[in-house]
């Protein structure tokens, strides 16, 4: 259970969720993108492409985090959700509050 | 399966990892434990933790995993005064949807097949159904 963080040529915030994002470690998530975010980074896409597992904890950071984000002007993508995130995000409906991709890649081209 | 878990929210992970992994293979597919079970556990043992004990190192979580031939029920119990499941606003509201908190046992009532509170509130019984 990790989180990576890179920044891509165009300064957007790449942040890895490996293994899950659940109650024990969402305020490390949150913690590394107000980071971020306080440093001047306004362009955050959350990859979930190895991430096993989200729980309504982990949910909810990404509901508090895309508020934030939003606030400082900026924009959170969230990409990589496999079949059963994605209906986990479907059936809570975040997915209708978050732009989401297949890939990071596809995120990153969007912005 | 019984485990006592510490009221310390950064053990859910790795006592969610514990059932999961010393489940016998068969009843459940790998798809449902490595997901439903799992997400389901966490939330259980998140509410038991933070609102059922309040995080009190002198509490503790009781897990007790009942395997039958075509079923799995976990159980939790905590040593807080209950809760009233009916109370909880639906999570999917617009007036809801940008809350941070809430969902649980919504994401839970979803994810398994049945969801049972003891009489006082303090316990909760997943089942999960072959398949």
């Amino acid at each position: 259970m990790r989180f990576t963080l890179k920044k891509d040529k165009s300064g957007v915030v790449i942040v890895g969720v490996e293994g899950q994002l659940i109650v024990g470690n969402r305020q490390e998530l949150k913690q590394k993108v107000l980071d971020a975010l306080e440093e001047g980074s306004r362009k955050f896409v959350i990859d979930f492409s190895k991430t096993g597992y989200i729980d309504s904890s982990g949910l909810g950071v990404l509901v508090s985090l895309s508020k934030k984000i939003r606030e400082q002007g900026g924009e959170l993508r969230l990409a990589g959700l496999n079949a059963d995130l994605q209906t986990l995000f479907e059936l809570t409906k975040l997915d209708t509050l978050f732009a989401i991709t297949r890939t990071a890649e596809e995120a990153l081209a969007a912005f | 399966m019984k485990l006592d878990v510490p009221s310390d929210l950064g053990m859910v992970g790795d006592a969610v990892e514990l059932v999961a992994t010393h489940l016998p293979p068969g009843t459940l597919s790998p798809r449902r434990i490595s997901f439903n079970l799992r997400t389901a556990l966490a939330e259980a043992l998140g509410n038991a933790i933070r609102y059922g004990n309040g995080e009190d190192p002198d509490r503790i979580v009781r897990v007790y995993v009942e395997l039958g031939r075509d079923f799995v029920r976990i159980h939790v119990n905590d040593d807080g005064h209950g809760f009233d499941s009916s109370r909880v606003p639906d999570p999917t509201h617009p007036d809801n949807l940008e809350r941070e908190y809430g969902r649980g046992l919504f994401v839970m009532r979803h994810l398994v097949d049945d969801v049972a509170f003891n009489e006082k509130g303090n316990g909760i019984c997943l089942t999960l159904r072959a398949g």
